[in-house]
């Protein structure tokens, strides 16, 4: 078990060395976010904008129109909610190279209650045009998908947590973004998954196994430029998907499914996610039960989704 | 060294293409263009060093419009110093041209920074500011800020960063011509006092007649030698100016003018 905000600080650290033109920002949380791993390596291409997001974010794209690899990290509730529009005008319209390395997103920010719980940041970031939005599942991806997004030029959301995950990855994998990853094979249901909800669907394949169901599970960790064709291959192969994803079933991962097969090759999908409510206090494990994140829910969307597939 | 007549010369030039490229438009911002003219094209044709052949060279000084909307002034200071043809001014906000409602650095040459949205021009300079030390850079950042835009936060949160990262390379311009789209600044919402203001975030403060270009040439000159602190050059100036109908009229912020107000405006600007 390891937290992709540890992932993410190892990996930075990493960048560090071997690319002196990363830069990294943070807004007084280079503990919480890891980027304190690079600041001590490299005090001097690190800089604290201390509690001002909106700023963050400005800076960030002046020093990568200077030519600069930079990293920007907070929480994802401040990077997305408070800076949304620096990021859109700033960033993403210019097309700059600055990755937005978000940590503490979803509901397993915890304790903290819902006013630091992003569920709605997926959905923001990958409304704008060109926007790269990655969500790694685990420490192995994430390290990857920090090197991936590094060496592609131009804006990149990293969507990282705050609780420690499972590790399903070993070191032969390779992340490529825009490309999904099929994890288990089944001809039954398709389960595509993305972020921590990926080792969840992994779990529920099991039941489902159990249960004589054959359920695929595919991690699509880049959630724009989406994997379409993996998409659609699941939907041909299965006929039934269900999505799940630590976020708002509004417009993160489920739509962009529920889109994809819609205009394309239209089956049942059912989406496991925060049912547009907001999160409250409570541990990581308390609340992804409370709200449906869980392998039992992944079942019964599962069935549910079967059940139309048999309707039509 | 050009003479002030010179310079004056070349915010003359300025003015009669804003009031060319907006009337052409039939939209635009000539107000807020106007007012910063003088101090525009003192920036482009005395301080700063660029090479309008190599837009990207490394060494080159940056000037970033936070005040985007007065894009005008800035693209008839780019045309004038011959990155684009002034022909191409004529085009300006019209589909499929380079030049945008708003500046953007994609598209047209010169332009360092898309900026539109009050405020993130300012605190992208911060980010140029802090690469030119880091690199070791001697260039310059220059950036031309509006009064209505003070009111921004995101302003004040760049204001604190440029202080505490003692950014000396950053020099700013406020175009304090008093006016934003809904009134005096003083009744919409005022930002003064502005010198004590700037000053307790940490900035060394200079304040100047915004049309007298030996002023501004000497704040520019002066700012040389303040170390450790970025220099606000509190730039007071009059929206409209070198227009009779439009000067000091709120009205003339985002209204473009018609083809006999062109007229009346190129005769008037000489």
């Amino acid at each position: 078990m390891i937290a992709t905000r540890d992932a993410y600080g190892k990996a930075l650290a990493e960048l560090g060395k071997n690319n002196p033109k990363v830069v990294v920002l943070d807004a007084d949380l280079a503990g919480s976010t890891k980027t304190i791993n690079f600041k001590k390596l490299f005090p001097e291409r690190f800089f604290n904008m201390g509690i001002a997001e909106q700023n963050l974010m400005g800076t960030a794209a002046g020093l990568a129109s200077s030519g600069k690899v930079t990293f920007a990290s907070t929480f994802a509730i401040f990077a997305v909610g408070r800076a949304f529009e620096q990021i859109r005008n700033s960033i993403a319209y210019p097309k700059m190279n600055v990755k937005i390395a978000a940590t503490h997103a979803g509901l397993t920010v915890g304790e903290d209650g819902a006013s630091h719980q992003a569920i709605e940041d997926i959905a923001l970031m990958r409304s704008i045009p060109e926007m790269v939005v990655i969500v790694p599942a685990d420490g192995v991806e994430t390290e990857q998908a920090v090197k991936a997004a590094a060496d592609y030029h131009g804006p990149v959301y990293l969507r990282l947590g705050r609780a420690r995950v499972p590790v399903i990855y070993d070191n032969n994998y390779q992340f490529k973004i825009g490309r999904a990853h099929l994890l288990r094979e089944g001809k039954d249901v398709g389960l595509i998954a993305t972020g921590l909800m990926v080792a969840v669907a992994l779990e529920a394949a099991e039941l489902l196994q159990r249960e004589g169901i054959a359920a695929a599970v595919l991690n699509v960790s880049t959630i724009k430029p989406l994997d379409q064709e993996a998409i659609l291959d699941l939907a041909r192969k299965t006929g039934a998907l269900v999505t799940a994803e630590e976020h708002t079933v509004l417009g993160g991962l489920g739509s962009a499914v529920a889109e994809t097969v819609g205009e394309s090759f239209p089956v049942p999908v059912m989406r496991v996610g925060v049912e547009d409510v907001f999160g409250e206090s409570g541990s990581p494990k308390e609340l992804l039960e409370a709200y449906g994140l869980t392998k039992e829910n992944l079942v019964q969307k599962a069935k549910e989704a079967l059940w139309l597939k048999a309707q039509s | 060294m050009e003479t002030i007549k010179e310079l004056e010369a070349k915010a003359t030039e300025i003015r009669r293409s804003i009031i060319k490229m907006t009337g052409a438009a039939g939209s635009g911002h000539p107000g807020g263009s106007l007012s910063a003219a003088d101090i525009v094209a003192t920036l482009y044709f005395h301080q700063l060093k660029l090479d309008p052949a190599k837009p990207d060279w490394a060494d080159r000084d940056r000037f970033i419009l936070s005040k985007g909307h007065a894009a005008p002034v800035l693209y008839g200071a780019l045309a004038e110093r011959g990155f684009f043809p002034k022909e191409e001014l004529l085009s300006l906000r019209k589909m499929g041209s380079r030049l945008q409602g708003h500046p953007d650095r994609n598209l047209l040459p010169g332009v360092e920074m898309s900026t539109g949205s009050l405020g993130q021009g300012f605190s992208a300079s911060i980010g140029v500011a802090l690469a030119g030390k880091l690199d070791k850079k001697d260039y310059g950042v220059y950036v031309l800020l509006g009064d209505g835009e003070c009111q921004e936060g995101i302003v004040w949160e760049a204001a604190m960063a440029a202080a505490h990262y003692k950014l000396d390379n950053l020099t700013c311009f406020l175009d304090w011509n008093g006016l934003q789209i809904d009134g005096p600044t003083a009744e919409v919402m005022s930002p003064e006092p502005l010198n004590e203001k700037w000053r307790a975030f940490g900035w060394h403060v200079l304040e100047i007649d915004g049309h007298d270009i030996g002023a501004i040439l000497a704040a520019l000159e002066a700012s040389k030698a303040v170390k450790d602190r970025p220099v606000m050059i509190i730039a007071k100036t009059v929206k409209g100016k070198g227009v009779s109908f439009m000067e000091n009229q709120v009205g003339w912020h985002g209204k473009a003018p018609d083809a006999e107000q062109v007229r009346q405006a190129l005769v008037e600007l000489g």
